[in-house]
């Protein structure tokens, strides 16, 4: 019963917020929106038990892409007024996009309806009676640990990339020198002055 | 644990020594360029003498995530001695400008490692996180001259087509689990025995395409040129050696572990890459006036030779590939490291055939050496390259595909006329001015080395070779 209410509190949501999406003046706006479409359809995996995904759309989806959007929207001067003026020269396209999808989405059901995957020969088979982050972290960590390590070793060499190729040294910069700034003691940066009244300070 | 981490140990001893190396080129900067990269040389001979199987029989690490077998063995000892040379045929090369920077080594280093799981791989994701690791260092060493704008350019179009490559061999690999159920190659190979599936077969085609960009094969050739071109000297030497080993290798490993049941299949591919290959390769380079450009037609036409090898889809169809890349490596590093040494009066790289000519009186020396490979590659008999060529054209007639050896002779005559077309500028034309001088260093050493390889002299080293990739080819059977 609650299940049942729950799915169409955040299914009417995700469909609401994502008509706000389209239809908000604001860009912002249409951001937020968005924001608030993939909370709700991570709630939506959520019930059915995919917290794993439904916790990486949050992460994934919510912290770095949507966050990117926001970010491009704010930054770049985009005039949504005139990206918006061409609606009646480009609906016969988009129209044809939107028929495409229609049919995909009915090619997916219909396989869908034929039967699962045989996955026979599955070298790790999922035990149900634990949670799938569990299930994940636990093949991630043994099983593919020798993976996991290299993949860490992709990221290192990103990293070593970006900075090869946009660090400089330029010249003229005055950098902090903290192990002078941590040699430097109180008696060699203030003085204690007996100061006679109504005389010119000396500094 | 402990046995899986003990056959990994050549990696294991590659990734420390890459963090090691990087703290240092973080601490004491780019004067340590020079120290930088022997300690890396160093490493990669400390690695290759830990490699497991080359006398005991193969091994799986990591529930058969890793396959630590002579074939691996072999290929490894390949990618590190090309990577160590390329990588010290470097030093001199960039240290003229003073822009050697000591992260260099380093990416070599790991790019290494990348390619040491390329060739080790028992799964496909083994084989994606490697080929990402290799690939994603050699972007950044494309465009390693970032005041140069075609390095930056051959950095960002490899970067560009190569996650596009990716994105292929991804798609093919998640059909393959669709269909297969598993990505460990011994899992695929049984679910294709009981029939290939249409949706497999997508499979196997997307994932050879994925390949087919790493080593460079007709149709996914296009960014050969440009790259070879745009990147600097060094770095093509590199590109055009360790990974083309690996990304070999590993096409032979996938091809006959993973999808051996459907050898029927993928020898169409294989067989009309090859063709394309080699066609290709011989004709395009004809016209060009850029040598980094024409040795990088050179090299599709030549892994369109080693493509006729693995469309055998024997034991001795894969040796012979392997014996091609071991003899290509040398041949093709050897003709980098004289383009390394074409520099003019101001010490600037030139880098156009016309520059070649005269070089025989001008400098006699590295005329010979840069004949003698020419002619090896044209695999003209008294030389070491003919042998290569040989093996591959025998095994593919032993598995009845005698049309393609026939094609494949014939269009190493079209290959045979540009590279003979250098010979030629080089010894009879009138001589162009004459590049710089430069002293005995680790670059000459390096030509000398490669040239007593592909030199008559070679003949005493067909017999092991030919016998230790026969041994490699075996772990696959």
């Amino acid at each position: 019963m609650i299940q049942t209410f729950v799915f169409y509190l955040f299914a009417t949501l995700v469909i609401a917020s994502a008509a706000m999406t389209i239809v908000a003046r604001n860009p912002v706006h249409s951001v937020l929106w968005l924001i608030l479409a993939f909370f709700n359809g991570a709630g939506l995996m959520l019930l059915l038990g995919a917290e794993f995904i439904a916790l990486l759309l949050i992460i994934v989806y919510v912290g770095a892409v949507a966050v990117l959007f926001l970010f491009v929207v704010m930054m770049l001067d985009v005039d949504f007024a005139a990206l918006r003026a061409g609606f009646a020269r480009y609906l016969p396209f988009g129209t044809l996009l939107a028929l495409v999808l229609l049919a995909e989405i009915i090619f997916a059901i219909a396989a869908w309806n034929i039967g699962g995957i045989d996955n026979g020969v599955r070298a790790a088979p999922t035990d149900t009676s634990i949670p799938n982050i569990q299930a994940l972290g636990t093949i991630l960590f043994t099983r593919y640990l020798f993976i996991f390590e290299a993949a860490g070793l992709v990221l290192l060499v990103a990293m070593i990339g970006a900075i090869v190729l946009t660090h400089r040294v330029r010249s003229g910069t005055r950098p902090q020198n903290v192990s002078q700034q941590i040699r430097r003691r109180p008696q060699d940066a203030t003085r204690n002055v007996d100061q006679p009244s109504g005389q010119g300070v000396q500094l | 644990m402990g046995y899986s981490l003990q056959l990994t140990l050549p990696e294991l001893i590659l990734s420390g020594a890459s963090l090691i190396l990087l703290m240092i080129t973080a601490f004491a900067g780019d004067r340590s360029g020079r120290l930088v990269t022997w300690l890396a040389v160093l490493a990669f001979v400390v690695a290759g003498f830990v490699i497991p199987g080359v006398t005991d029989v193969g091994a799986t690490a990591f529930d058969g995530l890793f396959i630590a077998d002579s074939f691996a063995a072999f290929s490894k000892i390949l990618i590190y001695v090309s990577a160590a040379a390329a990588m010290l045929g470097a030093m001199g090369w960039f240290g003229r400008d003073r822009d050697y920077r000591a992260e260099y080594p380093v990416l070599i280093l790991l790019s290494a490692i990348g390619m040491g799981m390329m060739v080790s791989a028992g799964d496909l994701l083994t084989l994606y996180v490697g080929l990402e690791l290799q690939s994603l260092a050699a972007y950044v060493l494309a465009s390693f001259q970032r005041r140069d704008n075609r390095s930056a350019e051959a950095g960002l179009k490899y970067f560009v087509l190569g996650a596009l490559a990716s994105g292929i061999l991804l798609y093919g690999v998640s059909l393959l689990y669709g269909f297969t159920g598993t990505t460990l190659f011994a899992g695929i190979a049984q679910g294709l025995s009981e029939g290939v599936s249409t949706g497999e077969l997508f499979g196997i085609v997307f994932v050879l395409a994925g390949i087919a960009f790493k080593v460079s094969a007709v149709p996914f050739h296009m960014w050969t040129p440009d790259v070879y071109e745009g990147a600097p000297t060094p770095v093509t030497a590199f590109f055009a050696s360790a990974p083309k080993v690996a990304a070999m290798a590993m096409l032979a490993r996938v091809c006959v572990e993973a999808m051996g049941p459907a050898t029927f299949e993928w020898r169409q591919i294989v067989i009309f890459m090859a063709l394309a290959s080699t066609i290709l390769g011989g004709v395009a380079a004809i016209g060009q006036a850029n040598i980094k450009r024409l040795l990088a037609y050179s090299s599709i036409n030549n892994v369109g030779f080693a493509l006729i090898g693995l469309a055998a889809g024997t034991q001795a169809g894969i040796a012979s590939v392997l014996f091609y890349m071991a003899v290509y490596v040398v041949m093709t590093l050897g003709s980098f490291f004289v383009v390394m040494k074409m520099r003019d009066e101001a010490g600037q790289p030139v880098e156009t055939i016309a520059s070649l000519s005269g070089l025989s009186r001008t400098r006699p020396g590295l005329a010979l050496a840069m004949a003698l490979f020419m002619f090896s590659l044209a695999g003209i008999p008294p030389l070491l390259g003919f042998w290569p060529k040989f093996f591959v054209f025998e095994a593919a007639v032993q598995a009845d595909l005698t049309w393609l050896a026939a094609v494949g002779i014939a269009t190493s005559v079209i290959g045979a006329y540009y590279y003979i077309k250098i010979v030629k500028i080089m010894y009879f034309d009138d001589p162009a001015p004459a590049y710089e001088r430069s002293g005995f260093g680790v670059e000459s050493a390096l030509i000398l080395l490669s040239a007593l390889f592909v030199s008559p002299l070679g003949y005493f080293l067909i017999g092991p070779l030919s016998q230790v990739s026969q041994n490699a080819a075996g772990a696959l059977f």
